[in-house]
């Protein structure tokens, strides 16, 4: 069933619609009420395209097998409309970060108003994901980041999903006004996914993905179908863990390693080069010891852009990539 | 007047970024003015520049007082606005978001922390800024609620208006906050526009500024005295909001008086012409910001009024 969550009029001949679609089990009519609900959300920037692929098989794969649904899904493919069909990352017209106006306000301005009617709609569901695809800029190993005011609720939860790397950040104002703070706060468990990069589907991302929430379905008591041993993810919780790599300087960064390598310190990332002049402008180096789990992607750099972030090798002691 | 690069990027085609500051007087860092910090704040830079002039003419005539040092900074962000983009050219940032910055992060950050290292130290803070929607304001100095603002000290700009707000999470990120968390005592000034340049208001905040600065004995100025300010919360303003959306006809504008039950404006179908909705004045007021682009959406705040009580 599509449902449409919220209508605004355009000033020209156009209706904002956001729409959903809701997948519940058969024959459970009764029951529906007291049935757990899953919501699967993405498309909140506009320039993120991973989540589209995720809502397109998970949904098939829950039809091929739909005796085996024993909860609601809700799969909100795209919040941000306007955004994904004119390829902009935020709301186009008022060029605001969507995942910047969350709890939203009933009574508010439009994009304060569709904000509100999606914290609506969502709320009184057991679990949420927020499926996010990096930006144009970088490539990113499927993980979860989690906020660690949220960390004791969220990390049992996310270890089901299937992803590389569960990342717990701290707490910052600022993202107080994202979709996961309100709805955590407001007691929907809602973890959010960051993998592969803007504009682009990684289709085995995506694939694992959807392995990760039939399994966290099926923990949950919302899925009887088989689904794979999740991956044992590492899980990062000191902010120490990870190094960052900024730019030096303006130039094009060309990378000389792979995403999600084992690097030693000392080893050569990439180059920003000068195709002007001819020249290398700087050799990008590894710091420390570690797993390169973001790179970048989009060769124009400015000094400061980020070209990757490793997570050092103390952290990956114990973990899975061990073995 | 000493003109000097705050900061400076290097770039790989396009010329440098480069932050230009003018500086005048010297002695103890007594005033920062900062202009415009994304690519369509026209009017913002317009202001500074005229203030540069006038301050120049003034420290020439030797009515700067010694012991202080004014910075004035026309623009913080040259590079949007020399390709028309409101934000970061590349990644899309808003440097007014990046605030205090820091000087190994992403380059929005980078040019927070070197803009701040450079006026973080100064007695008095002030920026003119923006709203992310398009209208008209009657002039006025905001401050946010920190805790130890200074409304009296606000009030001193003569300025009609002094609107006072609540922080919301955003804000903890911008200029004005990190100013006055490193004890800057910090105003943003909005005069009536941002991507067209308003003359009258611009004039009107210059004299603002100047009298402001002759209050502190920083300066002599012996201007027009200005406005004895209301102080205005923002919660008490009356909204106007839009039901449809459509083509926008305004009948009133900023400054103007009016009654309850008074039209507003007219929402218009945008093919066939006739009035969708009529917005009338909900209280007595004054229209402190009406909306000016000629299409609205729906659920917008096409004016807002400040009543006679507040």
């Amino acid at each position: 069933m599509i449902k449409t969550i919220c209508s605004v009029g355009l000033p020209v001949d156009e209706t904002l619609e956001i729409r959903k679609r809701r997948i519940t089990p058969t024959g459970r009519k009764g029951e529906k009420k007291q049935l757990k609900r899953i919501s699967v959300v993405t498309g909140i920037h506009g320039d993120e395209l991973e989540g589209q692929y995720v809502c397109f098989q998970l949904a098939r794969r829950i039809k091929a097998e739909k005796e085996k649904l024993t909860g609601i899904v809700d799969l909100y493919p795209a919040m941000n409309p306007l955004g994904i069909d004119s390829i902009t990352r935020g709301i186009p017209a008022f060029d605001l970060d969507m995942n910047r106006l969350f709890p939203g306000n009933r009574d508010g301005d439009m994009t304060e108003y569709i904000a509100a009617k999606i914290m609506e709609d969502i709320d009184g569901s057991e679990v949420c994901i927020d499926i996010h695809a990096s930006n144009i800029f970088l490539t990113e190993i499927p993980q979860i980041r989690i906020n660690e005011l949220h960390k004791e609720k969220l990390i049992p939860l996310a270890r089901h999903t299937n992803v590389d790397f569960i990342w717990v950040h701290g707490a910052s104002t600022v993202l107080e006004s994202t979709l996961a703070h309100s709805l955590n706060s407001r007691g929907v468990p809602t973890l959010v996914v960051e993998m592969g990069v803007g504009m682009r589907i990684t289709r085995n991302y995506c694939d694992q993905l959807v392995e990760g929430i039939l399994n966290l379905m099926r923990e949950m008591g919302m899925w009887q179908g088989e689904t794979l041993t999740p991956r044992v993810p590492i899980i990062s919780e000191n902010y120490q863990d990870v190094s960052y790599l900024n730019a030096s300087t303006s130039g094009i960064f060309v990378p000389e390693v792979k995403h999600w390598e084992r690097l030693k310190k000392g080893d050569l990332i990439g180059n920003i080069i000068d195709p002007l002049k001819g020249q290398v402008l700087d050799e990008v180096i590894a710091p420390v010891d570690g797993i390169l789990f973001t790179i970048r992607e989009y060769p124009v750099v400015d000094a400061g852009s980020l070209l990757g972030r490793i997570l050092r090798q103390e952290a990956l002691a114990g973990s899975a990539q061990e073995e | 007047m000493k003109k000097k690069i705050v900061y400076e990027i290097k770039a790989l085609y396009r010329d440098d970024l480069r932050i230009t500051g003018y500086e005048f007087g010297k002695g103890k860092k007594s005033v920062c003015i900062v202009g415009c910090s994304r690519g369509n704040e026209v009017q913002q830079l317009y202001v500074c520049s005229q203030l540069v002039k006038r301050l120049k003419k003034l420290e020439e005539e030797g009515k700067l007082t010694a012991g202080h040092r004014i910075l004035v900074i026309p623009s913080i962000n040259p590079y949007s606005m020399n390709i028309k983009k409101r934000f970061w050219p590349t990644d899309n940032t808003d440097i007014n978001r990046m605030f205090p910055g820091y000087d190994l992060g992403e380059t929005t950050q980078r040019i927070a922390a070197g803009v701040f290292g450079a006026i973080k130290d100064y007695t008095y803070g002030m920026q003119f800024t923006s709203f992310y929607m398009p209208g008209r304001f009657t002039p006025h100095v905001r401050m946010m609620k920190v805790g130890y603002e200074d409304v009296e000290l606000a009030k001193q700009f003569g300025m009609p208006y002094v609107v006072l707000r609540n922080t919301r999470p955003y804000d903890t990120t911008t200029l004005n906050y990190n100013w006055q968390i490193w004890d800057t005592k910090a105003f943003s000034i909005y005069t009536a526009t941002t991507t067209q340049i308003d003359r009258e208001s611009a004039a009107q905040a210059i004299r603002a500024i100047l009298n402001f600065l002759a209050k502190q004995g920083i300066l002599t100025y012996h201007g027009h005295d200005g406005y004895r300010s209301m102080v205005v919360e923002d919660t008490d303003m009356v909204p106007v909001r839009t039901k449809t959306a459509g083509i926008f006809e305004g009948i009133v504008r900023v400054g103007e008086e009016v009654s309850k039950g008074q039209p507003l404006a007219n929402i218009l179908d945008p093919y066939e012409g006739e009035v969708k909705e009529q917005l009338t004045a909900p209280v007595d007021g004054i229209v402190f910001f009406a909306h000016d682009d000629p299409l609205t959406y729906a659920n917008t705040a096409v004016y807002k009024l400040i009543t006679r009580e507040a």
